[in-house]
């Protein structure tokens, strides 16, 4: 991997993270997460096929690095669908600053 | 290649070194990096948890003989069925087959001199027997009685105080898990780039396919575990509340981290002893597997179903009607691979020869409990009727005919199947079988009233029952101890064979794989050079020898030709 | 670390791989189980890879719970939020992207065998992970301090600050160790030095530098930090003054009329007061802004459906993203510090020469670990410190 390419990459990426502090700033809402996250996924992009080399790794290789990503998705994926469903049954409660009453503590 | 095709002449009678006798001492045993030793130190590893975890059985069941106290309060009650379910699934199920009989027979089913990383392979062992001893000396001094699952909000609860024994019992858990991890690691790099030449995917035995498939497992669902129990533990210590009820934290979301890997963890458990099957129905029939690919992709596709299904663990914990549906649908799928197996290795026994020795009696055996255990299945997989049969003996039952007649009886028979290669060393068949008949009476005597019980309403976990459920629970303990017995007579067989057994051949039942192309025990490099690859399932160039008393390869140039036999090639 | 183990076995795939069976002998580096240089490079490359899928599976968790709360109450994470010092977290994720470049470069060097750059990189890599740990020691202790601990401990009642002068007792026992080991190394530099082992010294030297790199990241941590405070101090101030023209400035899930019910005028003037006070005492400034807060989240909010405000600064509320907060940022910086011991043992390797064009393997495994370190951080920058 040529220097410059490393340099080059990290340039971007220094730029990317200027990019999102000052996206942050404009109080976009919802947006910003949204934006947020696709320059969190560009930023990673970079790293995973630069700084890792995966343009020139094994397909294998790659395919069982990203595959990683999937059952993320489908562990955070299925856990948020099913909270989302029971969210109106939960009730989001004022925790006193007293800890709750410690029953005995096993010896 | 021509160094395997051994002729007659070359046989056991002469004394090769192996690895048992190779090098001596306790150190060239506790730093040995050769994957069959780490594999034999293994077996006496897990035979030793299971043998704590079997008496806790028999003392929980002892207990259930009398609906009231018999000699356990309820208190002990449950941290003896804690005790038990932690040491079976952490220290004995899910290392049991593929640390075990994995470590010793990866490598050599796949000519191979080791596993890839050895160092690893040893370090994994001994982060299980600290791990192990970890564990143990937690829950049994501090008395940890919050079931296996280690559920919130009752482990959150301020009762286990901030050092208590839920952190203890999840960082056992935790160390564990990595052993876990990097077996699987290591399976994976083994088998994707250690096969000998010729050896293609589809060339693999398929006790390799399903290790592959388990190791997948290990790797992808275990770190969610040990993230999971570090939180409960940081729930402990920290108070970070996100379990918690009592900080607006969500015990449900506990059940899904938890799940998402003791489900798929369920086929870590199944998975190898699915393989072992298919191993012994193929050798023990003298006919080729039938269905090769399906049985190969079956397991590849149980792996990856195993990890859409999680929820069908908590219909009644409080989920959102909606996952619910979903979950239970995608609970159904994972039964077609499971079936695709079944029906497979039923066929393959169809106009095969088939012996009935001990290791294809516990096949048999295998055959029958886990069809049970997975039919009984669909009715916990099913919404409505799991409504009712939640929490109850049903499910009980249901995990024990696949657990234990599953992955427990598919063990103990790949044990005879390999021990003569392990050891060196051909047990008593007659025995054998009689405990495998003692096994099956015990196991069906222990269970199946079990679920009767469950239907009727008796639910787990409780010290205590009515009178009219005392008739099943006498049965049910009667059948325990039989079922203990069965397994001790097995124990004394194979301990029995280690004095008096007489001297295994290099391929005692005529198996067509790899590792029976080397002497028993195997030398310590395995092979001296890369093996000629053979079809695993191609049985006709195998002949008897009767003064070899084992099976011997008689045209061994034809059957290196894939296309000598097209027909078996393809299958 | 694992990864040690598996990368030990590592082994070049430029050199002549396709051997064969019988030159075992004349490749020191190659195991005895492989049968040449290539399969024991791929080996350890699958192997790392398995591994990555891993960490990212246990990451996953942390991230499941942060989707999970962020999702259900996202004002108490915007309110939360705040208290995390957005300069630091920039810095701390520039110091990263670095560290991840001369990693890279590293590996590089390794393939080329320029065995004093791969030093050099070595050396580089390990003095940013020290200086993201010095930083994230400054923000740690600095929430310490003012309670906002995890949700069983979080200090929901700002008005009783912790008051001290100077440096923060926490960050004083969270450097005892990195003193005592920049200590040693200074002993152990000194040693070398006279004894004359050149190696040794270097090695020495590397890590004395690494010890200095974490002070400096504390320096810095404190420095940005008391620059965030006078900030913040006159930014409370003017929101003060502000509202009473009913000009609140608009941040993002906070209306304007919010401020109307603001901040008496007196707090203002005493806070002004403070302001010349507290050019070192770091912790009054946030504690205004606490107060700022809470008094601008009394009005309700935007959110539907959401919990009333007063219930955000809260154990059960601002507590749990801290606690969510700990747990991905905490283990992070174990990630960081397990990668720091790896490296160590990579730079003791370089300094042998180890390293050439066929057997590059270890570094290039522990350059992939330090590359999915950055990756994670990449995303905790945004998701924690960047929320509005």
């Amino acid at each position: 991997m040529p220097v410059w390419q490393l340099l080059a990459v990290f340039v971007a990426l220094i730029l990317l993270t200027a990019l999102t502090v000052l996206q942050a700033s404009l109080g976009l809402g919802n947006l910003e997460l949204i934006l947020s996250l696709i320059i969190a996924t560009i930023k990673a992009s970079l790293v995973i096929l630069f700084f890792m080399h995966m343009i020139h790794e094994k397909p294998l290789n790659a395919i069982i690095f990203l595959s990683s990503f999937v059952f993320v998705a489908l562990f955070i994926g299925f856990t948020l669908m099913d909270a989302a469903g029971y969210r109106d049954s939960l009730e989001y409660q004022q925790i006193d600053s007293t800890p709750p009453p410690a029953v005995e503590h096993a010896e | 290649m021509s160094a395997v095709a051994e002729s007659p002449t070359h046989s056991h009678s002469q004394v090769t070194e192996n690895y048992l006798f190779n090098t001596k001492g306790f150190l060239s045993w506790a730093l040995t990096l050769d994957h069959k030793r780490i594999g034999l130190m293994y077996l006496v590893g897990v035979m030793s948890s299971f043998l704590v975890g079997g008496l806790l059985a028999l003392l929980i069941r002892a207990e259930l003989f009398t609906p009231g106290e018999l000699f356990l309060n309820n208190k002990q009650f449950n941290q003896v069925f804690t005790l038990h379910g932690a040491v079976m699934v952490f220290l004995f199920i899910i290392p049991s087959v593929p640390a075990a009989l994995g470590n010793f027979l990866v490598p050599v089913m796949l000519g191979a001199k080791d596993v890839a990383f050895p160092r690893l392979n040893l370090c994994s062992f001994y982060l299980w027997v600290g791990g192990a001893i970890f564990f143990l000396c937690a829950l049994f001094y501090t008395g940890l009685d919050t079931g296996w699952t280690f559920y919130t909000p009752y482990s959150s609860s301020s009762e286990f105080g901030t050092m208590g024994p839920v952190v203890w019992a999840t960082m056992g858990v935790f160390i564990l898990g990595f052993s876990s991890i990097f077996t699987g690691l290591n399976f994976i790099v083994t088998i994707n780039t250690m096969r000998p030449p010729g050896m293609a995917w589809f060339k693999m035995p398929l006790f390799l396919w399903a290790t592959y498939s388990t190791s997948i497992i290990q790797v992808l669902a275990t770190p969610v575990l040990g993230i999971t129990v570090l939180l409960l533990a940081a729930e402990r210590v920290l108070k970070i509340g996100i379990f918690d009820p009592h900080l607006n934290g969500d015990p449900v979301t506990y059940q899904h981290f938890f799940w998402f890997y003791s489900h798929p963890a369920v086929y870590i458990m199944i998975l190898p002893g699915m393989g072992i099957i298919s191993e012994l129905m193929s050798v023990h029939s003298h006919k080729s597997i039938f269905g090769y690919r399906f049985i190969a992709y079956s397991s590849v596709a149980i792996a990856i179903f195993g990890f859409l299904v999680w929820g069908h663990h908590m219909f009644t914990a409080g989920m959102a009607e909606v996952t619910t549906v979903v979950f239970s649908a995608l609970t159904f799928s994972v039964s077609i691979p499971s079936a695709i197996k079944v029906f497979n290795w039923l066929a393959t026994m169809y106009k095969g020869t088939v012996y009935l020795n001990t290791p294809m009696c516990y096949a048999l055996n295998f055959l029958f409990l886990f069809t049970i255990g997975g039919l009984t299945g669909l009715w916990l997989g099913a919404l409505s009727t799991d409504r009712a049969l939640h929490d109850t003996y049903f499910v009980v039952a249901h995990f024990h005919y696949v657990m234990m007649g599953g992955t427990l009886v598919a063990f103990v028979g790949g044990l005879f199947h390999w021990w003569p290669k392990m050891t060196g060393k051909m047990f008593n068949d007659l025995w054998g079988k009689i405990s495998c008949l003692l096994v099956f009476i015990g196991f069906n005597m222990t269970f199946l009233p079990q679920f009767v019980l469950g239907s009727r309403g008796m639910p787990r976990r409780y010290a205590r029952y009515l009178e009219e459920f005392q008739v099943l629970h006498q049965i049910s303990t009667a059948g325990a101890f039989v079922l203990g017995a069965g397994l001790f007579v097995a124990l004394g067989v194979l301990i029995h064979s280690l004095m008096r057994g007489r001297r295994a051949p290099n391929n005692p039942w005529g198996a067509a794989t790899l590792e029976w192309q080397c002497t028993s025990p195997p030398p310590f490099y395995n092979f001296a050079s890369a093996p000629s690859v053979t079809d695993p399932y191609d049985y006709l160039p195998l002949k008897y020898i009767s003064e070899e008393e084992g099976w011997v390869y008689i045209s061994p140039t034809k059957s290196t030709d894939p296309q000598a036999h097209p027909e078996i090639a393809k299958s | 670390m694992s990864h040690e183990h598996t990368s030990a076995h590592g082994a070049g795939h430029h050199g002549d791989g396709h051997g064969g069976h019988g030159d075992h002998g004349h490749l020191p580096f190659l195991a005895h189980h492989f049968d040449d240089p290539e399969q024991q490079f791929d080996s350890g490359k699958l192997g790392i890879w398995i591994f990555l899928v891993t960490e990212v599976l246990f990451f996953s968790g942390m991230f499941c719970a942060y989707s999970l709360y962020r999702s259900r109450n996202p004002e108490v994470f915007m309110f939360a939020s705040q208290f995390l010092n957005e300069a630091l977290g920039a810095f701390n994720t520039c110091v990263l992207l670095f560290s991840s470049l001369t990693m890279a470069w590293g590996v590089r060097c390794a393939q080329l065998r320029q065995k004093n750059g791969l030093v050099l990189c070595l050396a580089l890599t390990l003095g940013c992970a020290a200086i993201f740990l010095g930083v994230k020691a400054v923000e740690y202790t600095h929430k310490w301090d003012i309670g906002l601990l995890p949700a069983g401990s979080y200090l929901a009642q700002p008005e009783v600050p912790v008051h001290h002068e100077g440096l923060s007792p926490w960050l004083i026992n969270l450097s005892i160790v990195p003193g005592i080991l920049l200590v040693a190394f200074a002993v152990w530099l000194v040693i070398t030095f006279v004894k004359g082992d050149k190696r040794m010294s270097e090695i020495a030297g590397t890590l004395l530098a690494t010890a200095a790199c974490y002070f400096l990241g504390v320096f810095v941590g404190l420095k940005f930090q008391e620059a965030e405070a006078s900030s913040s101090a006159h930014a409370a101030h003017e929101i003060s003054v502000e509202h009473d023209g009913d000009t609140g400035s608009h941040e993002a899930g906070v209306t304007a009329d919010e401020h109307a019910q603001g901040q008496p005028a007196e707090s203002a003037t005493s806070e002004s007061a403070n302001d010349h006070v507290s050019g070192t005492t770091g912790t009054e400034a946030p504690l205004k802004e606490i107060e700022a807060h809470l008094v601008s989240l009394d009005a309700p909010k935007v959110v539907p459906g959401a919990p009333l405000d007063a219930m955000v600064n809260q154990k059960g509320g601002a507590g749990l993203f801290f606690s969510i907060y700990y747990c991905m940022t905490g283990v992070h910086a174990l990630h960081i510090i397990g990668g720091m011991v790896v490296m160590v043992w990579l730079l003791v390797r370089a300094t042998k020469d180890q390293f050439h064009e066929q057997y590059f393997g270890p570094v290039d495994y522990v350059g992939l670990y330090w590359h999915l370190v950055d990756l994670i951080w990449i995303y905790l920058f945004p998701l924690l410190y960047l929320i509005k």
